[in-house]
């Protein structure tokens, strides 16, 4: 790397470590979320109130 | 525009893609480093130091570009209430605050062997530091409510105040003497610099690109679920 070795390794390094980090946090985010309303939906409950009571259509979730 | 209002059937088409764009990011990612570590010269003037260009230009321009989807994306949820504008532009925040922390190191570490200085408060450098300012400050003022409705408004506000420093990074260059160089790509009488160097630029710009919507959507999946648990908590907490 022509004596420069010292300046790009690390630049390129910072790249692969920030963009690693991103797409990491990103996907365990997303999971951790996923995980939660998994979570809720087991107890039954819905976006409409409990199953009994429908209070009509009030969800976007088509 | 609005064929991709309806949050679920956004997800699904853009999940349906995510595998072939994932796939699409590495090789190119691949292909830029290949070309930009081995198969590209050094430079008559910077030497091997120019190969830190293709990451330090790529990133910088991925920091505007995702600050101006952000300031699109406000425009759209102040004046048309998308449903995804403000998830999509809460997503990108942090990418954009990542790439422009890439920008700035990657430059710094161009700047010492070159400019033999790490920093220079110079018009370039300083606007887009305070554009990663404007990212944190915009993850954070989002978060500060306990409505979200609320975050999301103020960040879109900030987020469209914010924008003018956008044309103000670009054109820093023209206006002011600055250390950093002018513009060599994107330029009226085309790019001034030869093609060897042009390919693994534009190789790692496209696949920083691609990398953006890989991370997007995944965060904008992230976000919508956050949001179905917090109206179902809602209506848990009203039975």
């Amino acid at each position: 790397m022509g004596g420069y070795g010292a300046f790009i390794w690390p630049a390129y390094g910072i790249v692969a470590i920030v963009m690693a980090g991103l797409l990491v946090a990103a996907v365990r985010g997303t999971r951790a979320r996923a995980r939660d309303l998994a979570a809720l939906e087991a107890t039954g409950v819905s976006r409409r109130g409990n199953p009994p009571q429908s209070k009509g259509s009030d969800g976007d979730d088509a | 525009m609005h064929r991709f209002a309806n949050p679920a059937r956004f997800m699904r088409i853009a999940e349906r893609l995510l595998p072939w764009v994932s796939g699409a990011t590495g090789l190119t990612l691949i292909a830029g480093l290949y070309f930009g570590l081995f198969a590209s010269p050094a430079d008559y003037q910077q030497g091997e130091t120019v190969r830190i260009m293709y990451v330090h230009v790529p990133a910088a321009w991925m920091a505007l570009f995702i600050y101006t989807t952000m300031a699109v994306a406000s425009v759209s949820y102040i004046v048309w209430k998308h449903p995804l504008a403000d998830v999509a532009a809460q997503a990108a925040a942090p990418i954009g605050a990542g790439f422009t922390a890439m920008a700035l190191i990657t430059g710094s570490l161009w700047g010492q062997p070159m400019w033999g200085t790490w920093w220079v408060w110079d018009a370039r450098l300083t606007s887009v530091l305070i554009l990663f300012f404007l990212y944190l400050g915009y993850m954070a003022l989002v978060n500060a409510f306990d409505d979200p409705e609320r975050g999301s408004r103020a960040g879109a506000i900030l987020a469209l105040v914010g924008f003018i420093n956008v044309p103000i990074i670009k054109f820093s260059v023209d206006w002011w003497n600055t250390l950093h160089q002018p513009a060599s790509v994107v330029k009226m009488d085309g790019p001034a610099i030869d093609n060897s160097m042009l390919i693994p630029l534009l190789l790692m710009a496209l696949g920083f690109k691609l990398y953006f919507l890989v991370v997007l959507v995944i965060r904008m999946r992230g976000e919508l679920t956050a949001r179905r648990v917090r109206a179902l908590r809602l209506v848990e907490a009203d039975v």
